[in-house]
């Protein structure tokens, strides 16, 4: 089949959507693990049909669920997330030391290569690894030595949301941790530093240019181009050419710069994705336009793209994980909404239709192009 | 044989009714039911106890014969009944909306 298969996580289950390339007609199946929240779904680029999915709820707990069929069949792996030593203390809310204490997976993100090996994002913010499907896990524990008492929960806890695996390098990682920035290893994760030269927090940081403690929501690279990075911030849009050693602001015409999730484009490298939101207070678009925004010249020009969306009286959000593309000939881009609607664009955003109206709110959007 | 009720989505991931039957050795206490019902269901660890400090997770609560026996250490002794199997010990999902 050719065509594309749309992993979508919502707070009361995960669905997949599927399509020929067309992407016209789309087949729903789910909800798989009813009642659940599903932080996030992703499957290997090495072995399409395996599936991570991320399974939890505040009652029972975070479970780790694998498919080996493309999403046909689960079963449950390991669930044992357990800090390496003495977890230590992160910053409170108040200022005060807080003890680290796992809440939840937030990104699973399959090796490029090893289906068999998967990494996993965690709260309170950690990077875990599994090289045997799933079954066991193993922190990178080097990443909370970097000033991890400094590091501080965001209104929705402190999270790893976002992994990066360089295509041309498989010793260098990405990570971003809200609040407390982007970090990287040049060395498969043994030893990491922070890479946030450039961002500037006024309204969330004492010291506006600290080395960590930034709200960093979302950060995407195209893999041809594994230096040139594009971060959402909490607020701003920023670039870094430079495998993120500096950063600079890129929001140009944007009617807000606050936002969560960012994408670039799966063949043109300098095309990338935002979905503005009104403000840090007021999660939802401005002026009740759901408008996505793509700038051609790898940010600073924006233009908005609304054919197909709601353009009045909306006021849903777009979470960070919830935006994703195919790399189909004519790019496809997709992204859900809390409102419980996924939309997809098999234009490169030109043009939008929902695939479905009613899901539950979703959290995650992850494609999968299929041979 | 001891019998465990369980809240649907511990019934959905364990494959199981609404109650189990777990033969325990030795006296039958919190503990050793929920040791018992975790070595019989793997899936089920984790989901009751946090795994790493085996406390009660917040928003279950654990009910037999008309008592809430949540808040007692596991080396407690389970009532006569539930030992005898005339009456379940239950797991409770805490209620909330949403």
């Amino acid at each position: 089949m050719n065509g594309v298969r749309v992993l979508v996580g919502t707070r009361k289950g995960a669905f997949i959507l599927t399509s020929d390339a067309k992407r016209e007609h789309w087949d729903i199946s789910g909800p798989h693990f009813a009642g659940w929240e599903i932080y996030h779904m992703n499957g290997s680029p090495a072995d399409p049909n395996r599936l991570y999915a991320s399974q939890s709820t505040g009652w029972f707990g975070q479970l780790i669920q694998r498919s080996n069929d493309g999403g046909q069949t689960w079963a449950p792996v390991g669930n044992q997330f357990t800090y390496e030593g003495v977890p230590g203390t992160h910053q409170w809310y108040d200022g005060t030391q807080h003890p680290w204490e796992f809440k939840r997976v937030w990104r699973l993100e399959p090796s490029l290569t090893d289906p068999d090996t998967v990494y996993a994002g965690v709260e309170d913010a950690a990077m875990f690894r599994s090289t045997d499907s799933g079954q066991t896990w193993q922190e990178l524990p080097g990443l909370r030595a970097v000033k991890g008492n400094l590091w501080q929960p965001g209104a929705g806890g402190m999270c790893l949301h976002t992994i990066i695996l360089d295509p041309g390098d498989p010793q260098r990682i990405f990570v971003a941790i809200s609040a407390a920035g982007a970090f990287r290893t040049d060395d498969g994760g043994q030893t990491w530093r922070a890479v946030n030269r450039g961002l500037v927090s006024p309204y969330e940081l004492p010291d506006a240019s600290a080395e960590v403690g930034h709200c960093v929501h979302n950060i995407a690279m195209h893999p041809s181009r594994p230096d040139v990075l594009f971060m959402q911030k909490h607020w701003d849009v920023m670039r870094s050419d430079d495998a993120g050693e500096s950063w600079h602001e890129v929001s140009g015409n944007l009617p807000s710069d606050f936002g969560f999730p960012i994408a670039v484009h799966a063949h043109e490298p300098d095309t990338i994705y935002v979905v503005p939101i009104k403000s840090d207070s007021e999660h939802y678009p401005p002026d009740g336009k759901l408008r996505v925004y793509r700038s051609r010249t790898g940010g600073n020009e924006w233009e908005a793209l609304t054919k197909g969306l709601p353009q009045r009286d909306c006021y849903v959000n777009v979470l960070r994980s919830a935006l994703a593309v195919d790399s189909l000939d004519s790019c496809g881009v997709y992204f859900g909404t809390t409102g419980g609607q996924v939309y997809a664009s098999a234009d490169s955003g030109d043009s939008w239709m929902p695939i479905v109206r009613d899901f539950p709110a979703v959290l995650s959007v992850e494609v999968q192009t299929l041979p | 044989m001891i019998r465990v009720v369980l809240p649907h989505h511990l019934q959905t991931l364990a494959q199981v009714s609404k109650e189990v039957q777990l033969q325990v050795e030795g006296p039958a206490t919190l503990g050793s039911v929920l040791d018992a019902l975790e070595a019989r269901y793997p899936v089920l660890r984790g989901t009751i106890r946090d795994l790493v400090t085996q406390q009660r997770r917040p928003f279950l609560r654990f009910f037999a014969c008309g008592q809430d026996l949540s808040l007692e250490p596991p080396d407690t002794p389970l009532p006569e009944a539930v030992a005898a199997g005339a009456q379940p010990f239950r797991v409770v999902g805490a209620m909330a909306g949403g």
